[in-house]
């Protein structure tokens, strides 16, 4: 099968290699057509968001107004923090220049004339790696102000590496143009989306790196040729990254409706020891686990992935073998979203805090079988009322994993039903401080 | 402790600040540079980036608190960070965490007496893929065993004792 994001040809991360094989022709012949033509091919090849939401990119750039007077931008999303996510590291490290040529093209597209590329803070040596290929870009003229002579046109820009330090709620687009602001990254309420106001209160379009990684290949070849890849509603390769108990862990880059079983037995290598699969979060840790006896037939894409009870996410698929302790994978991955959560909505600042207080009593064997619904409650309490989607990502793993692993839950936890510790709060008030005796 | 930058690091916020329509959006930048001039970011630090953007000092420290990676207190000469996310933990990252607290003496946020070690339980980094993981200072050190952690703990203190013979 071709590789679109990440071909195998060696040192393609070298400004002469990708020019070699074609590099930046794909912008030239971009930028021989109109904005709205390249748009609207983004648009038919229906290549949608790598990111997580999997939203079409063509029509979200075309939200980005026509007639304005003020700057416009384009950010690239180079966070990756969900956990079980590590696919756009590889695009910095070994084809950073098509990153670089499809900045170029979504630019011109939207009519943005400055690009910041996010980068969380950890990757120092993927920051170091794109900052050096973005300078070779400059050095041969292909970003900055020499471009129209290189390219023979009016059009320009410019292209910034920023460094996150440590905060997966900068993934968010909201959060993350705020941390270019140089402020907190706190996400913003929507609306306003980003395409009305976003950095600065400018028009701005928010793109994951491997989805802007997708346009020259889709501007070379043709939207026609993209749209017949894998599955016709999320069409293209995606790069997987499957990690956790299966033999051969990495970044695959297959085409979308790849059968999940042929990633983890055939790509993979399978588990090892030939063990049994309890569970599987496909997407990142924020989407709903599979069961383990529920995994044949499914396929990856958005739409499948979907039907099975699920989300692509990020594309980066968690295998657990039969004697993983699930408790433990769900207190820890709350863990997770109760140290990232920003604090600004309560019932995702108190409620992730909350969810990891029962998860760790059930792991101490202090658990009762109320204490399952109260996760449920309070999971479903986070999800939807809340600023943005973390309170969703950490209502889902909780929500989800204890109604499809209920028995397994249930045998970790005693049958007996303890009282709440509310009322037990209540009757202690009672009888230390009767009512009959604050009288005076 | 009075902070000023070097005037090399002075030219890299200036040059930082033309990325950007405003001074504040370099804050993350000049954060980083005096990181690695001064170790951690102190009070006085925070002072000083103020002054260099012209921005309020409060501004400086709500990104400080903020973000995990400015150190708000000095770390050890190697920071290891422990990643124990999910992808790491199915691959023995807890094993890994407690070999590398039992050999330096130090539990998680703490340093060592020499100040030669600190220790940070860290979130995904990214390296799902070639769990388990860790990262000393900026270098990644991937696809861990109990015997490899040892070995880099061995070789770190090494390297630091070769330094101090010269
Ligand atoms: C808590 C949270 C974290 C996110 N982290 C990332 C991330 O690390 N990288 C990313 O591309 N998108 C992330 N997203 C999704 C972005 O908000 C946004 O939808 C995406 O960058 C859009 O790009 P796309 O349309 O190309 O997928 C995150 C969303 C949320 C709610
Ligand atoms: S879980 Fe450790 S690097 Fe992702």
């Amino acid at each position: 099968m071709e590789k679109i994001v990440l071909p195998e040809i060696k040192h393609l991360h070298l400004i002469d290699v990708y020019l070699a094989n074609g590099g930046f022709n794909a912008a030239r012949k971009a930028f021989s057509q109109s904005p709205d033509d390249i748009i609207d091919q983004v648009k038919k090849s229906g290549l949608r968001g790598r990111g997580g939401a999997a939203f079409s990119a063509g029509l979200k750039w075309s939200f980005m107004p026509k007639t304005t007077t003020k700057p416009k931008y384009l950010c690239v999303n180079g966070d990756e923090s969900e956990p079980g996510s590590f696919k756009d590291r590889q695009i910095f490290e070994f084809n950073p220049h098509q990153l670089i040529e499809g900045i170029l093209i979504t630019c011109y597209a939207i009519g943005a004339k400055t690009c910041y590329i996010y980068i969380r803070g950890e990757y120092h040596k993927w920051i170091r790696l794109m900052e050096n290929a973005l300078a070779d870009a400059y050095r041969h003229g292909f970003a900055g102000e020499q471009m129209k002579e290189k390219f023979n046109t009016d059009f320009s820009c410019e292209i910034y590496v920023h460094k996150g330090a440590g905060a997966y709620i900068c993934g968010e687009e909201s959060s993350l143009m705020n941390s270019i602001e140089g402020k907190r990254g706190y996400p913003r309420v929507k609306p306003p989306f980003p395409a009305q106001y976003g950095l600065w209160g400018c028009p701005t379009t928010v793109n994951n790196v491997e989805t802007i990684a997708n346009v020259p290949p889709i501007i070379s070849n043709g939207w026609n040729w993209f749209a017949k890849i894998g599955e016709p509603k999320h069409p293209g390769t995606i790069l997987f990254g499957i990690s956790g108990h299966v033999n051969k862990p990495g970044v695959y880059e297959l085409p979308s409706g790849t059968l999940l079983t042929d990633l983890i037995y055939n790509y993979a290598g399978g588990v090892p020891g030939n063990k049994k699969i309890l569970c599987v979060i496909p997407g990142g840790s924020s989407m709903p686990p599979l069961r383990g006896d529920q995994l044949e037939g499914i396929k990856m894409d958005a739409e499948s992935l979907k039907a099975a009870g699920s989300a692509i996410g990020t594309g980066g698929v968690m295998v657990m073998d039969e004697d993983t302790d699930l408790v433990k994978v769900l207190a820890r991955i709350t863990k997770f979203y109760y140290h990232e959560s920003c604090g600004q909505c309560t019932p995702c600042r108190e409620g992730t805090g909350w969810m990891l207080k029962i998860l760790n009593r059930i792991l101490r064997g202090e658990g009762s079988v109320n204490d399952l619904d109260l996760l449920i409650s309070v999971a479903n309490n986070i999800e939807g009322n809340t600023i943005c989607a973390l309170g969703d990502a950490a209502a889902w793993p909780v929500k989800f994993m204890i109604e499809r692993f209920r028995d397994y839950f249930e045998e970790r936890v005693s049958k007996e039903i303890k009282l709440p510790v509310a009322n037990k709060v209540h009757s202690m008030r009672k009888t230390e401080f009767p009512l009959a005796e604050i009288k005076n | 402790m009075d902070f000023k930058f070097t005037r090399e690091n002075l030219d890299k916020i200036n040059d930082a600040i033309k990325r950007y329509p405003d001074k504040q959006a370099a804050v993350m930048h000049a954060l980083w540079i005096a990181q690695a001039q001064n170790g951690w970011i102190s009070n006085e630090v925070m002072q000083e980036i103020a002054k260099v953007l012209e921005i309020n000092p409060e501004d400086v420290l709500g990104v400080v608190t903020f973000y995990t990676m400015y150190h708000q207190e000095p770390v050890g000469k190697y920071h290891l960070q422990v990643c124990t996310n999910v992808s790491c933990m199915l691959r023995g990252a807890y094993d890994i965490y407690e070999t590398v607290k039992k050999s330096l003496g130090i539990e998680n946020m703490q340093v060592t007496a020499d100040k030669k070690f600190s220790l940070e339980e860290v979130e995904c980094m990214g390296s799902c893929g070639s769990a388990p993981m860790i990262a000393v200072n900026e270098d990644y050190y991937e696809n861990l065993t109990v015997e490899k952690i040892e070995e880099i703990l061995k070789s770190l203190t090494l390297t630091l004792s070769k330094e101090e013979g010269v």
